[in-house]
C-alpha cells in the first residue's frame, strides 16, 4: 500500500490537476450512470478515533458518511472546512444523525487523538476525528486517492499541503460526490441531504 | 502663578502626546490597515493574522518578519488552493510592498501565520503583533480576533456585525472553554 501511495502522489505532483480531473470525472460518471457510487474511492482502513477506540470502515459502514482529511496545525483551510461543515450539520437540522462525519489527520505524528479531541471540541459534536501509525494514514490517503505531503518550513517545523475537498460515501461505503472547499451553504447542503436520503440497496 | 503655568503646560504635554503619537504613526512609511485573526479551535497550534499594508512611499519596502508573544514563531505565509490541493509556503525573502502600492494578507492568500500558539486565540480578545519591514523597521499593531471564519476585522473590540455574531453562535462550545 505504500507503493500504491507514493505512486499516488507522484502521479498528483506531476500530473498537477490530475486528481481534480479524475473526481470531476468520476463525479460525472457517477451522475451519468445514476449510480450511487464509485468504487475506486474508498476502501478499507484500520485507525482510532480522537477518543482512543478503533475504528475501521465497517464502523462507519451502514451510514454514508461525509469523509474529510486535514491536520490539527492548518492556520485556515481545516478550521474553516470545519466551521463551514458545523454550520451545514445545523441546517440538516433532522438528517444530520443520519451521516456520519469524520476529520481524518494527514499528520498522524503531530495529531494525537488527544489533540484531536481537544480541536473537535470547537466545532459539530458529530465530527468525529480519526488518526493513526504514519502507514496507516499512508494506506487510507491511497484508498481516498488523498494528496499530502510535509513541506519543512524555515524553523525546523513543517506544514502540510493536502487535498482541500469533503469526499461524501453512501452507506456501501461507495463514493458519491465531493463538496469542494467554500462551496456555497446551499449546494453543500443539498449535496449532504440528497446523500441523507439516499435509499440503501 | 507659575505652577499653574506649569501644570498647564504639563496637561497641555499629556494631552498632545497621544496626538503626537498618532502622528508619528500617520508617518510611518507602512500603515497597517483593519488587522484581525480569526479565532482558533481549542488546542489548535497555529492560527493566522490577516491586515492590508500599505506603502505611503515612493520606495519599495518588504515584510521580512513579524513577532508576537501569543505565538513561538511567526512567519509569512502564502496559501493557495491549486487543483483541490491546499499549498502552503512560507514567503521567500520577504513579502513584497510595491511602492506607493498595498499588499492585501486575507484568506485564501498572504497571511501572518502564528505558529506554535500559547494559547488559543478567542474571539473578542487581542493580542500585540510587531511586522519587521526591510526599511519601515519595527512596527507594532493590536490584533483584535474575530469569529471563526471572519472575512474581515471589524476594527476594533466591539460592533461586531449580525453575520460574525451568526456565525460564532455556532462555535459557543470552545468559548466556553
Amino acid at each position: 500500500m505504500q507503493a500504491r501511495h507514493w505512486i499516488i502522489t507522484a502521479a498528483a505532483g506531476v500530473g498537477g490537476f490530475a486528481v481534480a480531473a479524475l473526481l470531476i470525472a468520476l463525479t460525472i460518471t457517477s451522475q451519468q450512470s445514476g449510480q450511487a457510487g464509485i468504487a475506486s474511492i474508498g476502501g478499507p482502513f484500520k485507525l482510532v478515533d480522537d477518543t482512543g477506540k478503533p475504528v475501521s470502515d465497517k464502523t462507519l459502514a451502514g451510514k454514508p458518511y461525509a469523509i474529510y482529511f486535514g491536520y490539527t496545525y492548518c492556520p485556515e483551510v481545516c478550521p474553516t472546512t470545519l466551521f463551514d461543515l458545523t454550520r451545514w450539520i445545523k441546517k440538516l437540522g433532522s438528517d444530520a444523525d443520519k451521516l456520519n462525519y469524520v476529520f481524518v489527520t494527514v499528520d498522524p505524528e503531530r495529531d494525537t487523538p488527544k489533540l484531536m479531541h481537544s480541536y473537535l471540541s470547537s466545532f459539530d459534536k458529530h465530527i468525529r476525528g480519526l488518526t493513526g501509525t504514519p502507514a496507516q494514514i499512508a494506506k487510507i490517503t491511497g484508498e481516498y486517492r488523498v494528496y499530502y505531503k510535509k513541506i519543512p518550513t524555515s524553523d525546523g517545523s513543517y506544514v502540510m499541503d493536502h487535498s482541500s475537498m469533503i469526499y461524501l460515501m453512501d452507506a456501501e461505503e461507495k463514493f458519491d460526490t465531493i463538496i469542494a472547499y467554500q462551496e456555497n451553504d446551499a449546494s453543500a447542503v443539498a449535496k449532504l441531504k440528497s446523500l441523507a436520503s439516499a435509499p440503501t440497496s | 502663578m507659575r505652577i499653574l503655568s506649569k501644570l498647564v503646560l504639563l496637561a497641555a504635554l499629556i494631552a498632545a502626546t497621544p496626538a503626537a503619537f498618532a502622528q508619528s504613526g500617520g508617518n510611518a512609511k507602512i500603515d497597517v490597515e483593519k488587522p484581525y485573526a480569526r479565532a482558533t479551535p481549542a488546542g489548535a497550534m497555529s492560527g493566522a493574522a490577516y491586515m492590508t499594508l500599505a506603502n505611503e512611499t515612493q520606495t519599495a519596502d518588504r515584510l521580512t518578519g513579524a513577532s508576537s508573544e501569543v505565538a513561538a514563531k511567526v512567519q509569512i505565509h502564502e496559501m493557495k488552493v491549486v487543483n483541490g490541493v491546499m499549498k502552503m509556503r512560507e514567503v521567500a525573502g520577504g513579502l513584497a510592498i510595491p511602492a506607493g502600492g498595498s499588499v492585501a494578507l486575507k484568506p485564501g492568500s498572504y497571511h501572518v501565520m502564528l505558529m506554535g500558539l500559547k494559547k488559543p486565540l478567542v474571539a473578542g480578545q487581542s493580542f500585540p503583533l510587531t511586522l519587521t519591514f526591510a526599511k519601515a523597521g519595527n512596527i507594532s499593531v493590536t490584533v483584535p480576533v474575530e469569529a471563526m471564519g471572519a472575512t474581515s476585522g471589524n476594527g476594533g473590540m466591539s460592533g461586531m456585525s449580525g453575520m460574525q455574531q451568526d456565525k460564532s453562535g455556532g462555535m459557543g462550545k470552545m468559548e466556553m472553554k
